[in-house]
């Protein structure tokens, strides 16, 4: 059965392990993955605990639908407390980790403690056997993967692992699964590190049981046909989400030079049309029919004959239009590096993009960065920065702590230009003609970050009756919506409605481009409930996962209270208000956002939760999603 | 009927074993690629993938070495079958087959093998790249010979037939 898989408690600094059922009252309130995981980093992380202590505990998982018959359901959820924002710790990786761990027999691991010596963990039809990364440590994310399975003697074994940089405890560095899926964001990997935990290995051959095999797999045809037969998912099977870059960058979203402009002119060279000449062909995570990403080759300088995998947008942003280089080799060999060392792309880029402001005002000179010259554009300050980062060398030492850290360690003046929330820095994507998406990322749980509550379909202007159809559903929201991007009214229930599906998605462990982010006709709620129903046999309505994705993000607020967080870490930085854009064309040009609309979004977004006028669930919210025992004080 | 067989392209697959998955389904009623007719072998450090299976052999070393007459040749599918009846769980044919396309469930106590899936094989229904194809084998060559020639014709139409 899907539902017989087990959750293991690991003790790395005594070796115990304590293997548990899933008890059907957690399915039935957090279904697994990822909301489950945040109602056990509540209970299990202590208050105030430090990120990088023994005590922080390292939640591994897979959610309930991973491995079966739902298409796109690969996805593995790292949680804890973060090191980068002291706050929620949350990323999420395709690959085929999580369905190898189901088949090895778990769904959950608590990792707690910190070994003595560099172990990993070899997971293998039910057991768990910890074991010396003796010679492991030290090795990038490539070579990692390929010791671990030789040293198994297997190659089909499946191993997720930081790189160096989570060795050295850069506090955004990711956990990794084959050539480029990274739990990202949050620095998931610098817990691992500071645990001594270099890398798990997955191996099994337990059966999961279909409730009703045929009709599960003819459902997974279907959800197939519906998800590759909209025009956004061909075209991410051609070119991978590297697509999203020519049209947000001629439009003017594309935040460039740290935050200076909207918009990088003359980037053809980084835009995905270019890839052909290094793919060898397209890359799918387990079970997925849209192989988003490309395997590609480096083709020039001193990384030339490097197989990778990607880039993603993120990475053109990252290593492109945010530090100003126009080079598609220097974001392949970017993107290569970070996968490689095991880090966050995006917050790389950002924290290489903030440092060249610094550096262009004086800030920082090249006395602190012994002698590195951070101009927009060059090429090898990007890539050499990127090394410094991972082995926090030079001024990469500095750059490794993170935005709020380093800014401290650079002065106050460099606060004014650092583009984060929470202390985690955004995407390359400029929110400033676009106030649904600045107040999603205003409001995310795990700081800045679009892939918590992103409506993503509001830039497509879409006709009033699709958005009806979306964001009424399944709980009969009755208030405005607005389908221009330009709008404040409306917003705050497409993000908030984005938030629960986003969450359901990854309590069931399917990627996000299988539900309502690019496209608007892709599964959700409904879909959901059926391939639930179908590959367990439990029976959830929409709305029931409407409310266990509610139960779920309502966790993280509480946690994120619990450790500090009020109302005023909900904002943006003073630039999104005090600087209008300066390119794009004119629905970009020239917007800035307004301060009070903006604060009248967050008002209307809270009453939209169910939270008081601070931030704070409702005790009657609690109740009502029968979590009062959450309550803080109680 | 006309006559069908499966090909492989290696140059489509992107290595997402949906084909492991629905085969699995399919025949166990269960998630588990270990017991899939199908498999990926993946370089994982080249990024080459390979799905692997059945070739249903004209001159099939299991059906050769099989002491009780349990594997026999469907002339319908011209696949390769085995007649579970007559299988006593030797696993000759298991060490026999030189693609590893033979299985054996230790809890049915019987082998296993890829049976096209009665002329519809899921694991072609599923590959949207069609890295794994089941066509006719009349068209197999202009297919093929189609495609190579792809380029050709591309470059003749750029610069003039003269």
């Amino acid at each position: 059965m899907a539902l017989n898989r087990k959750i293991a408690y690991i003790d790395l600094g005594t070796g115990k392990v304590n293997i548990e059922p899933i008890p059907l009252e957690w399915r039935r309130k957090f279904i697994g993955g990822r909301g489950l995981d945040a109602y056990l980093l509540y209970q299990n992380a202590p208050q105030g605990c430090d990120p990088l202590g023994p005590d922080n505990p390292l939640l591994i998982s897979a959610g309930l639908l991973v491995g079966t018959m739902a298409s796109a359901s690969a996805r593995t959820h790292v949680m804890a407390k973060s090191p980068l924002t002291n706050l929620l710790g949350s990323a999420n990786m395709g690959g085929f980790f999580a369905p190898e761990m189901r088949w090895a027999g778990f769904d959950h691991l608590v990792i707690k403690g910190r070994a003595e010596k560099p172990v990993y963990l070899f997971i293998h039809d039910g057991e768990i056997e910890m074991r010396s990364a003796q010679n492991v440590w030290g090795s990038g994310v490539y070579d990692s993967q390929e010791i671990i399975r030789r040293e198994l003697d297997d190659l089909e074994a499946q191993v997720l692992c930081i790189g160096q940089a989570g060795e050295n405890l850069v506090r955004f560095a990711n956990v990794m699964t084959g050539r480029k899926n990274a739990a990202g964001r949050t620095g998931m990997g610098a817990v691992m590190g500071s645990k001594n935990l270099k890398a798990v290995a997955c191996r099994g051959s337990l059966s999961i049981q279909i409730k009703f095999p045929q009709e599960a797999l003819e459902y997974n045809k279907e959800i197939i046909d519906q998800v590759i037969s909209t025009k956004v998912s061909q075209i991410m099977q051609r070119w991978g989400t590297g697509f999203i870059y020519g049209v947000t960058n001629t439009t003017g979203l594309v935040r460039t030079r740290n935050f200076q402009y909207n918009q990088l002119p003359n980037s053809e060279d980084i835009e995905c049309e270019n890839l052909d000449k290094y793919s060898i062909g397209l890359d799918g995570c387990f079970g997925c029919q849209v192989h988003c990403r490309h395997r590609y080759i480096i083709k020039e300088g001193p990384y030339a004959g490097t197989y990778a995998q990607g880039p993603e947008y993120t990475s053109q942003g990252a290593f492109g239009a945010e530090v100003g280089c126009r080079s598609m080799n220097t974001v392949l060999v970017g993107n290569h590096l970070v996968n490689d060392y095991g880090m966050d792309t995006l917050e790389v880029g950002s924290m290489i993009a903030w440092a060249m402001e610094l550096y262009e005002k004086g800030l920082i000179t090249e006395k602190d960065t012994q002698g590195l010259k951070l101009e927009w554009g060059s090429d090898e300050a990007v890539i050499e920065a990127i090394k410094q980062i991972a082995f926090r060398k030079g001024i990469g030492d500095i750059l490794a702590e993170g935005p709020l850290t380093a800014a401290k360690k650079l002065g106050p003046e460099s606060l004014k230009y650092l583009i984060h929330v929470k202390g985690m820095s955004n995407l390359h994507s400029d929110e400033r003609a676009t106030p649904a998406l600045a107040l999603n990322i205003a409001v995310a749980s795990r700081g800045a970050d679009h892939l918590r509550g992103r409506p993503a379909v509001d830039l497509y202007n879409l006709p009033m009756k699709v958005l009806d159809k979306l964001y009424r559903n399944p709980d009969g929201y009755d208030g405005p919506l607005t389908n221009s991007y330009s709008e404040y009214e409306g917003k705050p229930r497409m993000v908030m409605w984005q938030e629960m599906v986003y969450m359901a998605v990854d309590c069931v462990g399917i990627c996000k481009y299988h539900t309502v982010f690019l496209s608007p006709n892709h599964p959700q709620f409904k879909e959901f409930s059926k391939l639930i129903q179908l590959n367990t046999g439990l029976e959830f309505s929409d709305k029931d996962i409407w409310d266990v994705a509610n139960r779920g993000y309502t966790v993280e607020r509480l946690f994120n209270l619990r450790e500090g967080m009020t109302r005023k870490d909900d904002w943006l930085p003073d630039r999104y208000f005090d600087e209008p854009t300066k390119l794009g064309l004119p629905v970009a040009r020239g917007k800035s956002i307004d301060r009070v609309k903006f604060k009248a979004m967050i008002d209307e977004y809270y009453r939209l939760h169910e939270w008081d006028e601070n931030g704070i669930p409702t005790p009657a919210l609690l109740e009502r999603l029968q979590i009062s025992e959450l309550r803080p004080g109680a | 009927m006309a006559k069908k067989i499966m090909i492989t392209d290696p140059e489509k697959c992107t290595g997402c074993r949906l084909c492991e998955i629905v085969c699995s389904v399919k025949h166990n009623g269960v998630s588990n690629p270990t017991l899939a007719r199908i498999h990926v072998v993946k370089w994982e450090n080249e990024g080459f993938y390979m799905p692997m299976r059945c070739q249903q052999c004209a001159e099939a070393p299991c059906l050769a070495i099989c002491p009780k007459g349990a594997i026999y040749r469907d002339p319908e599918l011209d696949s390769v079958r085995i007649d579970h009846d007559l299988c006593i769980g030797c696993k000759m044919c298991v060490q026999a087959c030189p693609f590893g396309a033979m299985g054996w469930n230790p809890e049915r106590g019987r082998v296993y093998k890829c049976d096209l899936c009665h002329g519809e094989p899921q694991c072609v229904r599923f590959c949207d790249m069609k890295a794994v194809d089941y066509v006719e084998v009349s068209k197999l060559q202009s297919v093929k010979m189609r495609e190579a020639a792809e380029s050709y014709s591309e470059l003749m139409r750029r610069h003039g037939n003269k």
